[in-house]
């Protein structure tokens, strides 16, 4: 939250923003619990049957239900589940026999370790190249840089990912190719093993991000403000960093704010190659398991994510563009 | 970017692991990985068993007989009533002794629905287990089993701590947990005053799952992992590539079955079936799509490693001629018939492929129809007259014939129906003499050869890597991995 009030109207005008957001982000988090719990409960078979299998006798499923409390109705089990969650108990898995906090917790930090290094490294590369091809648009550096991105943006990870395996791990054996992090793992260590998917995460992001900011800023660039001030004689550096990045942070930021959401959530396939205990692969695992506590929990902080970086990219873009400020 | 992965040295094969201290790749880990021998359901579950705790009887060699582990003596005379002399002196990881009431406790949990038991139904035999002081256990049976000592050697059947209804790992066996997580990984240490003298000989196993095939191979190739399971054959030319790997082919019962259903029609025909059968090439099956590692089969379940096979049914051979001959009998020229093939029956879909090419040259027309492996047990297969069927190995020829061919069965998959064999079933379950039950399973082997609407072209190796410097690993026809009991018996020599 934007913090006490000033009494400037432009920070009441952002809080006013800020609440009206997060309003709204706990109603769409509601309809999310609702819809996956709908759609889960559609699926074929529950919890009980597929922890049992093939060789389940009807007597081990009526208790197992009974157990893990599928003998409820729906509606009491998800009610039930969200008082649980509003008083801060994500519940327990029914799988694993632990509880969901416990389950989730060394996953997002690892999930969270994994998006937080690939942003710092594609947010820096992706500016850096979108504001070069953008001062030199039309120049060949531009279309070099074009060439790159775009042919970065049409490659799928698990090609990117599969070769870096090749050369990095096979052949050089320079870099492990699998990411297993373990929790007494040195930051050295961690990063070692984080190297080959970070690599891929980010050259996925990055071109993205470096895409998108390269169009902003040509827009900007062709103005009449970005003109006059050429012709007034101010150096380029200054145009960029104080006239036109300011009114360019509204897009760029949002294609931040997706290309990271997309890290917290969509790095499924990296996991899978790579073998990162993240949070994606424990979703589609709890998915296949028909664990609906694990599910929730997980789709909930997905979801949390994603809104939070939304947010945060619209009160920076605020906060950097004069105009909207007031 | 490349310069974050630059520092560091390499951890590859070049610098090798931890003296003694290796990691295994399984092909599956998941929130439902457990410490519970009784839920164990993938080869990572039994990998992780069988280092933690002990069964009262083991199969530690290409042999298959199971003898006794935790158990010093068994007796029995009629193979109904049981008597179990337990070895003294064996103590749990938290260093309690291990005595009968352990083995009362673990036995009997399978037959509590609450526990979840994967044999549950087979835990309903056990009609009364009761402690005889400390080291004494009587099990009474509700029929007699002659299979009972090699039920009690599978993974299910390791003995628990008494009192533990959710096992935490703490069991008599050559490692004791030191980390477990569902879905990331285990870790054991050795054991150091494990009852067996001289082993384990490796320090610590850490396992893994990377279910990604083509991952599982390069974490073996980049040296992150010494030892995988579940390869395919495809794969296995790069592992040959590299002269620091070796592959291990372990024969096993599974099969891949063509299932033509004896209620519909044109599968019904006897004619039909022959031809089909006729018209395999299982040669060519077992070199295009197996690489060679695996066993021709001859249209019955029984493994030619198995304990019962009967090696006198003539192997039914390719041979276009009599395929061509079945085809006029039946009048059958010019059928036109899907079959229908799936990536959740392993091979068949290729399997498929080459029946449709030389069914074409013997006048039958087969369509491919290749479905999606999601649903595929539910929604197609034995409900067209042609589909796949994919039959994992079973302990006991009892059982893959109760589950899969009696006429009563939920599992029948071709439908047919044979008073003989139904009968024949019941007899050797009875029977003590073992040229006896020989006998009665080798007729039942020739009844499925003759008249079963089914073709089993292979039994499918199970097909895993490793690091030549890990010693000691061999084939056990029991499963992958030297049956999932690898931990326990080799070592690293650099």
């Amino acid at each position: 939250m934007a913090g006490p009030a000033a009494n400037s109207p432009a920070w009441i005008g952002l809080s006013k923003v800020v609440i009206q957001r997060i309003g709204s982000a706990v109603l769409t988090l509601l309809l999310v619990s609702v819809v996956i719990f709908v759609a889960a409960s559609l699926l074929p078979g529950d919890a009980a049957q597929e922890v049992l299998g093939q060789s389940a006798t009807p007597q081990q499923v009526a208790a197992l239900r009974h157990e893990m409390g599928l003998d409820q109705p729906a509606v009491t089990r998800y009610f039930d589940w969200l008082v649980a969650m509003l008083g801060g108990d994500p519940g327990r898995s029914y799988i694993a026999d632990m509880a969901v906090g416990e389950l989730i917790g060394e996953r997002l930090r690892n999930t969270l370790t994994l998006a937080g290094v690939t942003a710092l490294v594609s947010v820096a590369l992706a500016l850096s190249i979108g504001l070069a091809s953008a001062i030199n648009h039309g120049g060949k550096l531009d279309r070099a840089l074009n060439i790159v991105t775009l042919s970065l943006v049409a490659l799928p990870e698990f090609l990117i990912a599969t070769v870096f395996v090749l050369v990095f791990s096979v052949k050089l054996v320079w870099l492990p190719s699998i990411a297993m992090v373990s929790a007494e793992a040195t930051w050295g260590e961690m990063l070692r093993s984080c190297a080959l998917p970070v690599a891929c995460l980010a050259f996925v992001v990055t071109a993205q991000m470096a895409r998108l900011t390269r169009a902003a800023v040509v827009d900007q660039l062709d103005q009449p403000y970005v003109e006059m001030a050429r012709l007034k004689g101010v150096p380029l550096r200054r145009i960029i960093l104080f006239h036109v990045m300011p009114n360019a942070a509204g897009p760029v930021l949002n294609a931040m704010a997706l290309s990271l959401s997309y890290l917290m959530g969509g790095a499924l396939i990296i996991e899978t190659i790579f073998s990162f205990p993240g949070l994606a692969s424990l979703m589609v695992n709890a998915v296949t398991s028909r664990d609906m506590p694990l599910l929730q929990s997980c789709a909930m902080i997905f979801c949390a994510a994603y809104l939070t970086l939304l947010l945060i990219a619209d009160i920076v873009a605020i906060l950097a563009n004069p105009r909207l400020r007031s | 970017m490349l310069a974050l992965g630059g520092c560091g040295d390499g951890s590859g094969r070049s610098t090798p692991a931890m003296r003694g201290s290796i990691r295994v790749a399984t092909q599956l880990s998941s929130t439902s990985d457990t410490l519970d021998p009784a839920k164990g359901a993938s080869a990572t579950d039994y990998t992780r068993h069988f280092m933690l705790y002990n069964g009262l009887t083991t199969i530690e060699d290409e042999s298959l007989v199971a003898k006794p582990s935790l158990a010093q003596s068994i007796e029995s005379d009629d193979r109904r009533n049981w008597y179990f002399t337990l070895r003294r002196g064996v103590r749990f990881h938290d260093g309690s002794e291990f005595t009968s009431r352990d083995v009362v406790f673990s036995l009997l949990r399978h037959k509590d629905p609450v526990t979840g038991s994967k044999i549950a139904s087979i835990a309903e035999q056990f009609e009364e287990v009761a402690a005889d002081g400390k080291y004494g256990v009587r099990l009474r049976l509700t029929g007699p089993n002659a299979d009972l000592l090699m039920v009690l050697a599978q993974s299910h059947c390791l003995i628990v701590k008494a009192g533990q209804d959710r096992p935490d790992g703490t069991g008599t066996g050559a490692f004791r947990l030191t980390e477990f997580k569902p879905g990331v990984r285990t870790v054991a240490e050795r054991n150091t005053e494990y009852w067996i003298e001289g082993r384990p000989r490796l320090e610590r196993v850490e396992v893994i799952g990377i279910p990604d095939e083509v991952s599982r191979v390069n974490a073996l190739l980049s040296g992150d992992v010494q030892i995988i399971n579940a390869i395919s054959p495809h794969s296995t030319r790069r592992i040959e590539a590299d002269p620091g790997l070796a592959i291990l082919a372990s024969p096993s019962a599974l099969y891949t079955n063509l299932i033509m259903r004896q209620d519909q029609l044109p599968t019904r025909n006897l004619h039909f079936v022959q031809a089909v059968r006729h018209l395999l090439d299982r040669p060519l099956i077992n070199r295009a799509i197996f690489r060679n590692l695996s066993i021709i089969a001859n249209d019955q379940p029984i493994a030619p490693f198995q304990k019962y096979f009967n090696a006198e049914i003539p192997q039914r051979a390719y041979d276009l001629d009599r395929a061509r001959w079945h085809v006029r009998q039946g009048g059958l020229q010019g059928v036109r018939l899907p079959i229908y093939a799936t990536e959740a029956a392993n091979g068949s879909v290729d399997m498929a492929s080459i029946l449709q090419e030389f069914g074409s040259k013997a006048g039958l027309n087969f369509a491919v129809n290749r479905v999606p492996a999601d649903g595929y047990w539910s929604t197609h297969w034995m409900r067209h007259p042609m589909t796949f069927g994919n039959t994992n190995p079973r302990p006991t020829a009892d059982l893959i014939f109760s589950l899969f061919f009696d006429s009563g069965a939920e599992w029948n998959e071709s439908g047919w129906k044979n008073e003989r064999f139904d009968r024949l079933l019941v007899e050797a379950r009875g029977t003590a003499d073992e040229a006896l039950r020989t006998e009665i399973y080798g007729e039942m082997q020739q009844l499925v050869h003759d008249h079963c609407g089914m073709a089993i072209p292979v039994f499918i190796s199970l097909i895993d890597s490793y690091d030549k410097r890990l010693k000691g690993i061999r084939p056990i026809p029991l499963g992958g991995l030297m049956g999932y009991r690898f931990a326990e018996h080799v070592w690293w020599e650099d």
